[in-house]
């Protein structure tokens, strides 16, 4: 069992979760989340008052997968999110300690669906 | 079939209705009548129309609103600020020499320079409108010729440099713009044609409506976006509906000139228009999707608003209900089937509500116009007049055609001078910080 955690451009979510259903994964958690990384974020002013270094709008997926997976959901997110450019992204892998679904009860490997 | 035969009946009711009631009513209707026309300047008129000036320049952060609400959210101080700007440099621009391009004395097609800089524009009876002063006529129609170029942001939005909007808009509003106003308005040839647009069917929705498509189709698509509409803020679009329904009375009402029976018979179709159109798109959708939707009543009211425009002060309560309740299937036929049919990305709708609004509203005045309610204009079709149909499809499609050739050579000279399309780069973070280094919304704090 895994988590997979990946950071990506909001507008690239469209793409990722199409990917994401050709895979036949199905679960996934969506967040919004400011940050950088190289590019080192935006530039803003506010009344002629300059702020440099803000953060950038980003979208982080938390996804959790059986093993025989894990493959499948990391090619799918390359493939959606990729443009070549600075700032796509990353994506981290986690090992997971367990699963359990609250309506059933159901833990383990079943439970991650 | 059956969707389809209940939207005919939908459609036919008004206009039965508008049948009997011009067999058998026709006396009581005749007490509307105008009064004559009033004489010297008077506080009456005066105040009616400094309040119709400010309740028209309400319209545009009205619109920027209801368009506002209706982009992504990286995008909409884009929006808001290309709304603004309209209201700061078509001020200018019409004072300038806006104003005497369309109402100084001048040949069949453009105004003279006799008003430059408002020369010889002072508290003087107003030439087309001598029961106020001269500036008072300026001011209102000022508010008209800032809103206009306003309404064509809805089909480039998203995508538009800033610095190539406010050149475009500038070049717009001096030769697409003022010529159709002095056309129309100011003395031009469809004026002496006999023309009927009471408040803009024709100079404002018509040309802005089919500058939208134009300028729509030239842009091209959005980049990273699906076809179908991602409103980030509902509630702003209903704020700016509101704002726009409140503001057009000034619009239709105030168009009359004066606080007279022709601005109440006005006042009232428009208001009747805006509520049967919005009823009907809501009742359009409850059929055909199942359920009726917020953005789509709201959408209806300003389909309604706009085609009631060049009819509101020439036509009865069922003229208006007609109106009213037609454009809503119409306008719904073009943002639902004709936008999809033909792709062409005009983002916010501007061409399938106020193009084709403005066109379906100014052949109507053509049908349902009658001199019992305003006796400054003619009949229509439906009160012994064909001749009028005729002069309105004239007037509608020499509109179209000039703004839709002028439209595109100016997109395109811009286009070569300063590129109107920012960069994908740019599209992709938001206009909001990619042309203005500001954010609408945080997230965090």
């Amino acid at each position: 069992m895994k988590m997979i955690i990946a950071i990506i451009q909001p507008h690239k979510l469209e793409d990722v979760k199409q990917e994401l259903y050709k895979a036949n994964v199905n679960l996934l958690t969506v967040n919004e989340v400011l940050g950088h990384g190289r590019q080192k974020g935006i530039t803003e002013v506010y009344r002629g008052v300059r702020e440099s270094g803000n953060l950038l709008r980003k979208i982080r997926l938390e996804i959790c997968v059986n093993d025989d997976f894990v493959d499948a959901t990391l090619n799918a997110i390359m493939t959606g999110a990729r443009t070549g450019e600075t700032g796509d992204g990353k994506i981290f892998i986690l090992p997971m300690e367990d699963c359990l679904r609250i309506r059933t009860g159901e833990k383990g490997k079943v439970a991650v669906g | 079939m059956k969707r389809f035969i209940f939207l005919l009946i939908v459609l036919a009711c008004p206009f039965l209705m508008f049948a009997a009631d011009a067999a058998l009513a026709v006396p009581a209707v005749s007490a509307v009548a105008v009064a004559a026309p009033a004489a010297a300047s008077n506080s009456g008129d005066i105040s009616w129309m400094l309040i119709s000036s400010a309740l028209v320049l309400l319209m545009t952060p009205g619109l920027a609103f209801f368009y506002g609400g209706l982009v992504r959210r990286k995008n909409i101080l884009g929006v808001l600020m290309q709304c603004f700007m309209a209201m700061a440099v078509i001020s200018l621009q019409w004072v300038l020499f806006g104003y005497s391009l369309s109402f100084a004395p001048g040949n069949g097609f453009i105004g003279g320079l006799k008003y430059i800089g408002l020369n010889n524009v002072g508290m003087e009876p107003a030439p087309y409108a001598p029961n106020i002063p001269h500036q008072l006529f300026m001011i209102f129609q000022m508010m008209f010729a800032v809103i206009t170029p306003a309404l064509i942001i809805g089909a480039f939005a998203e995508r538009m440099k800033f610095s190539a909007y406010i050149i475009f808009s500038l070049l717009w509003a001096t030769l697409v713009y003022n010529p159709l106003c002095h056309w129309v308005w100011g003395g031009g040839w469809l004026q002496k044609l006999g023309v009927m647009d009471f408040a803009g069917g024709i100079v404002v929705h018509i040309s802005a409506g089919f500058a939208a498509l134009v300028t729509a189709i030239i842009i091209g698509k959005r980049r990273n976006h699906t076809d179908s509409p991602t409103p980030h803020n509902l509630p702003f679009t209903v704020l700016g509906a509101g704002l726009l329904w409140f503001g057009w009375f000034g619009f239709n009402a105030g168009s009359s000139l004066a606080a007279n029976n022709v601005a109440i018979s006005a006042f009232l179709s428009t208001n009747i228009a805006a509520a049967a159109a919005a009823l009907t798109w809501a009742v359009i959708e409850w059929i055909n999707m199942g359920k009726p939707t917020m953005l789509g009543t709201a959408t209806g009211a300003v389909a309604g608003l706009a085609t009631v425009t060049p009819a509101s002060g020439f036509i009865g309560i069922w003229g208006a209900m007609a109106i009213g309740v037609s454009t809503s299937i119409i306008c719904y036929l073009a943002v639902g089937m004709l936008k999809p049919k033909f792709k062409y990305d005009d983002t916010l709708d501007a061409f399938g509500v106020h193009g084709i609004g403005g066109l379906w509203g100014t052949l109507m005045t053509g049908l349902f116009a009658s001199k019992l309610i305003n006796s400054a204009g003619s009949n229509g079709l439906f009160f012994g007049n064909p001749h009028q149909f005729l002069v309105q499809c004239v007037g509608a499609f020499a509109a179209v055609g000039y703004t839709v050739a002028v439209t595109a050579v100016l997109y395109k000279l811009v286009d070569v001078f300063l590129g109107v399309r920012v960069d994908d780069k740019k599209e992709v973070l938001g206009l909001d910080v990619s042309e203005h280094n500001e954010r609408a919304y945080t997230l965090i704090e």
